[in-house]
């Protein structure tokens, strides 16, 4: 017995000290293998009295079953331990940054472009396109701008050859669009204009929303007050927009009006990009000139229409309060990014 | 239009400040661009007049003066300036003024003598820019008065943004008018006593040729008695706050009137003219140097007035320099015309000419003030310049010629309509009379007939502009606009510019905007087109002719970043290119596209992937998922490119685009040792979104088998791939590529390519021997087809 105390003692010392699964189970054979030390004693039961066989049987395998339980526990032990080295040797740095490709973003005028295509999507205009090299017919002429009208001058024009010039404005998508499709219209035309001029608030190249509304019903001058104010107070998100319209010329309306917003900058107190003056010039618009609408065969009696043309670069500034109009044109990627 | 306050104030005086003039006149349609006094502000400045003067013991620059300022006691003040002399009246800063620049006047001791003041020029007042001594003022001027009465310095300067169509505020007379209706204020007429005239003194007949170009001609000879007299300083003042600089007698009240009134006037040297006069146009060969020293070669349609030796200037635009006034000049030729718009309309431009007088003509002159004009000219000619005495005045009207008040029917109910709010038929008669309409008929129907200043009131929607503006477009209420509501759909099977960008933007394209014009030489190095479009009047060199490729710009752009140190580069641009074929519309074709440029490497520097260049084939990865379905590459010849990397992208039979990388050859030329990567895309083929086809979910596993084939390495990969995909059963699914191997094992000049082939059954699973009989029969398609064999 005393015998067999110290042999599970000696085991289980054994056993606790081993730390590796492999010595582990050749520890295991070496007392409970076919020669292992406590089956040597099970085999030396049979030389034993049968009185004492009973009891030296059930110690041996009390024994037995404290080291086999013994034996599980390290075991387990062991892979936990095992799992745990791994583990600790596997440790990331979580804090290094993930793997980009790296992210491009819209460029701001475009940004613009689409916020302003959105907002009058919703407000139920559709978007119209027209070419970027135009007949002096469609820039002009039938704009109510004949050849010499001194409006002409207000027009530094490109040209391509006599009667062909870089369209001035997108006005000339008013007079395609309601060439080719059915009254009532509501559209925006979006897109590139060119006009003759450089220098630090012009670039030879900019964008203009223009838009055109031609309905038998809802169109007149304070409908186009009320369509304008909701399109600017949604596109600076400030509900308490202040809004003025100023009497005005352009020779495609009549009566014109330019359209300007309270400075979102200094609200009204007076900052360098407002001039000092509280308010900020952001639109021209009008009601479509019966000289426009009746070449095209359109009843200016039965119809009226509503027109605005808004630069975007200038909306974009404001928005954005980028402070000089040619950055947009020279693609410094470090200016664009932060546009993302 | 720029004019002094004060002088405004003459004609009407509303009970508004400045400011309030200012707002009012551009809240009315006049917009008031600038609103800026005529001096600087200072005070304590008085008349005073110099009673002695002598030399300063210490210093010879210096005066010692004794200054009369109206006080029991002249001032003893030093005085450094040159023009000093005994009874002189000048601007004297008492002791505590405070000069512009914040200067002090301080009693003082100036080199050991008391000075008690200080003598001032114009600039030390902030009136000019320079000045050489001090302000001269005139012998009557009181002494003692403050200056800034005597020359009325508290006036203010309006600067006008006027419109093309309101021509009839071009004068002093225009804008009262307006002021007067805007603000419901009385107008004081111009009142003057004609001079009596002296019917012998008459000189030359003038004869209108070009009657459609001159409806009225009207001219007087006057006789000066001292043409070198100075112009008074009220007008000098006057003409200077208009932005005119006072040069003599005959010109400044020449452009006095104008300025007063809006009639253009010219006065010739009647001893420079010989014989008769003529207005006409001009004849080839004809040439005239004007006032502004410039000659021009006169074409046919160019108005002169012209003697019996050839033009002596160019109608309403510019007299000749042969007949011009000087002040020495006593018999002048008065000339005050009615010259058409269309007749003069765009001269000046084309000419280069500033012509204040064309200026009005091309927008129009009241046709009635000519010789209301001349009369005024007359008085004021006569008054300055000590007497003489004035000829009848010949007067020449084409009646037919002239611009005809048309009669133009204004309904209250359509201005109702057009404003969208309701305004009484009292306040709608009131406005159009206040702006000097005519008005006849009922209420309900009106005809109208504008005053002759205003040659913009043509139409219905004219006088409806003019109820607005004069009730205050800030009256007319915000109306939200009502219309029937539609849905704006994007169909399905279109795919937005958004959703296109975004996907290139993921791929870590920026967006860029680049010009549409671009430098000649750019066309010529980077696109097909040998002759590109040209602008007949390009800003510069730069952006000369009109861009057929997007990769200019995106070229441009590269160098730009580049410059900057940036080291990668990842760009597109979405926009028209311009190509001389001409369209339906007659003009170019201008084709949308998409284009973009990959330089450096495949990622942005980072820890946590291996730096390498980017390739071909990372572009050409980013390009496909653009395409629309069964676009396929084709190996491409582009002068611009890689002869062997570059390849044309087709769809349904037409080339639509390239993508290729740079051609070394063009490298030097934009400084870059590496080559970017480039790809144009015709932008219509891009919005088309590939429709999803539902079939139902199999119930077997999918299988694989790979196969490798060996072939010569000059076959293109992709006709391989079509031919399999081609001649696969219905159950090969997909058949993909995932391996390119050339080197050991495979022999020199061949290549093997490694499929695999995707099979799966919907019906039943494919025994063995049926999927090695799939394998087989593309082993031999591709055997058959280009040579391969099974490695």
């Amino acid at each position: 017995m005393q015998v067999l105390m110290s042999l599970q003692e000696e085991a289980l010392a054994l056993f606790a000290r081993l730390d590796s699964p492999h010595a582990l189970e050749e520890a295991k054979a070496r007392y409970l293998g076919k020669t292992g030390a406590l089956t040597e004693h099970l085999k030396g039961l049979g030389a034993l009295p049968h009185e004492e066989r009973k009891s030296a049987g059930a110690a041996i395998n009390q024994v037995k079953g404290v080291l086999e339980k013994a034996l599980q526990q390290r075991r387990e032990a062991l892979v936990l331990a095992q799992q745990e080295r791994e583990l600790r040797a596997s440790v990331l740095d979580v804090t290094l940054p993930g793997r980009h490709p790296g992210r491009g973003a819209t460029h701001p005028v475009t940004r613009t472009l689409e916020r302003m295509e959105t907002l009058f999507r919703s407000l139920g205009f559709e978007v119209a396109d027209g070419p970027e090299v135009e007949s002096d017919d469609y820039n002009f002429t039938a704009l109510n701008i004949p050849a010499d009208h001194p409006a002409r001058a207000m027009h530094d024009t490109f040209y391509l050859a006599p009667g062909v010039v870089l369209r001035t404005h997108t006005s000339p998508v008013q007079v395609r669009y309601l060439k080719s499709h059915a009254l009532p219209v509501r559209i925006i035309a979006p897109g590139r204009v060119f006009r003759c001029d450089s220098d630090v608030t012009h670039t030879p190249m900019f964008h203009q929303v223009e838009g055109l509304w031609v309905a038998e019903e809802g169109v007149s001058l304070a409908a186009l007050k009320g369509l304008l104010s909701e399109f600017m107070r949604h596109f600076f998100e400030q509900e308490d927009l202040p809004t003025r319209f100023r009497p005005s010329f352009f020779p495609f309306t009549e009566p014109s009006a330019e359209m300007d917003v309270g400075c979102v900058i200094c609200h009204g107190h007076g900052c360098r990009v407002c001039s000092h003056t509280g308010w900020l010039e952001v639109l021209g618009c009008g009601l479509v000139h019966p000289n426009v609408l009746e070449p095209l065969g359109i009843d200016s009696e039965r119809y009226v229409g509503l027109a605005f043309g808004m630069g975007v670069e200038r909306l974009a500034m404001i928005r954005y309060g980028v402070d000089d109009l040619r950055t947009f044109y020279e693609n410094d990627l470090r200016f664009l990014k932060h546009f993302q | 239009m720029k004019f002094s306050e004060a002088w405004l104030r003459t004609w009407v005086d509303p009970e508004l400040d400045a400011a309030e003039l200012a707002h009012v006149l551009t809240m009315g349609g006049l917009e008031v661009e600038a609103l800026s006094p005529c001096a600087p502000s200072f005070e304590q400045v008085v008349i005073g007049q110099i009673l002695t003067v002598e030399k300063h013991p210490q210093a010879d620059r210096l005066n010692c003066l004794r200054v009369d300022v109206g006080t029991s006691t002249p001032l003893p003040i030093v005085c450094g300036a040159p023009n000093v002399e005994v009874g002189m009246k000048a601007p004297c800063a008492l002791v505590g003024a405070i000069l512009p620049g914040d200067l002090t006047i301080r009693a003082a001791k100036v080199r050991g003598i008391e000075s008690q003041g200080m003598m001032c020029s114009a600039r030390e007042l902030g009136l000019s820019e320079e000045s050489d001594g001090l302000l001269a003022l005139a012998a009557h001027a009181p002494v003692g008065q403050s200056i800034r009465v005597w020359l009325d310095l508290d006036d203010q300067q309006f600067t006008l943004k006027l419109t093309p169509n309101r021509a009839d505020c071009l004068s002093m007379r225009g804008v009262a008018r307006e002021v007067a209706a805007l603000t419901q204020s009385p107008l004081s007429p111009l009142s003057f006593i004609p001079r009596k005239t002296n019917p012998e003194f008459s000189t030359r007949t003038v004869r209108v040729d070009a009657i459609e170009g001159c409806a009225r001609y009207c001219g007087r000879l006057v006789h000066l008695e001292q043409p070198d007299l100075p112009t008074p300083d009220w007008m000098v003042r006057r003409l200077e706050r208009a932005g005119l600089r006072a040069k003599a007698l005959v010109v400044d009240v020449t452009n006095y009137v104008m300025l007063e009134l809006g009639q253009p006037l010219h006065a010739f040297s009647d001893a420079a003219l010989t014989g008769n006069l003529e207005v006409r146009w001009a004849r080839e060969g004809e040439s005239l140097t004007v006032l502004s020293g410039q000659t021009f070669a006169l074409t046919a349609d160019l108005l002169v007035v012209a003697d019996e030796t050839g033009p002596q200037a160019l109608a309403g635009l510019m007299g000749g320099q042969n007949s011009a006034v000087s002040a020495q000049t006593q018999d002048i030729f008065l000339e005050a015309a009615w010259f058409s718009p269309v007749a003069l309309a765009g001269r000046a431009r084309r000419l280069g000419l500033a012509s204040e007088a064309a200026f009005r003509f091309e927008r129009g002159v009241d046709a009635r003030l000519t010789q209301e004009a001349l009369e005024r000219a007359t008085q004021l000619l006569l008054d300055c310049a000590g007497g003489g005495q004035a000829g009848p005045i010949l007067d020449l009207v084409h009646p037919e010629k002239m611009p005809q008040r048309l009669p133009v029917r204004v309904r209250p109910d359509r201005v109702r309509r057009l404003l969208g709010f309701e305004i009484t038929v009292e306040a709608m008669q009131q406005i159009l009379t206040r702006l000097g309409v005519c008005l006849e008929g009922n209420g309900a129907d009106w005809t109208a007939t504008a005053p002759t200043w205003r040659v913009d009131l043509e139409q219905e929607v004219d006088y409806v502009e003019e109820i607005a503006r004069c009730v205050g477009y800030d009256q007319i209420p915000m109306q939200v606009p009502k219309a029937p509501l539609r849905a704006l759909h994007l169909p399905e099977r279109q795919r937005s510019r958004q959703t296109v960008a975004q996907h290139l933007q993921a791929h870590g394209f920026q967006e860029v905007i680049t010009y549409s014009f671009v430098p000649a030489e750019g066309e010529q190095r980077l696109a097909m087109q040998p002759s590109p479009l040209a602008l007949l009047n390009p800003l510069s060199q730069d952006l000369a002719v009109m861009r057929s490729t997007l990769s200019v710009g995106l070229m441009e752009t590269l160098v730009f970043n580049l410059k900057r140190k940036q080291e990668q580069v990842r760009i597109f641009e979405w926009g028209r290119c311009f190509l001389p074929a001409r369209d339906t519309d007659g003009l170019c074709a201008q084709p949308v596209r998409l284009g973009g440029l990959w330089y450096g490497t495949r990622f942005p520097e980072q820890w946590g992937i291996k730096s390498e260049p980017a390739d071909f084939f990372d572009l050409k990865g980013v390009v496909e998922e653009l395409l629309p379905p069964g676009a396929s590459f084709v190996s491409t010849q582009h002068p611009a490119l890689h002869p062997g990397r570059s390849a044309e992208v087709r769809w349904n039979g037409q080339s639509i685009g390239w993508v290729g990388e740079l051609h070394p050859r063009l490298g030097p030329s934009f400084d870059l040792s590496r080559m970017p990567l480039l790809f144009e895309l015709e932008w219509v083929p891009l919005t088309r979104e590939a429709w999803p086809e539902y079939r139902p979910t199999p119930r077997f596993q999918p299988v694989r088998r790979d196969l490798a084939l060996v072939m010569e390495e000059g076959v293109p990969a992709m006709a391989v791939l079509d031919a399999l995909r081609a001649a696969a059963r219905k159950n090969v699914t997909d058949i993909l590529l995932f391996d390119v191997y050339q080197g050991a094992g495979v022999d020199e000049g061949k290549k093997s390519l490694a499929f695999c082939v995707k099979i799966q059954d919907t019906e039943r699973s494919s025994t063995e021997g049926e999927l090695e009989q799939i394998c087989q029969e593309l082993i031999r398609v591709a055997e058959q087809r280009f040579g391969a064999v099974l490695r």
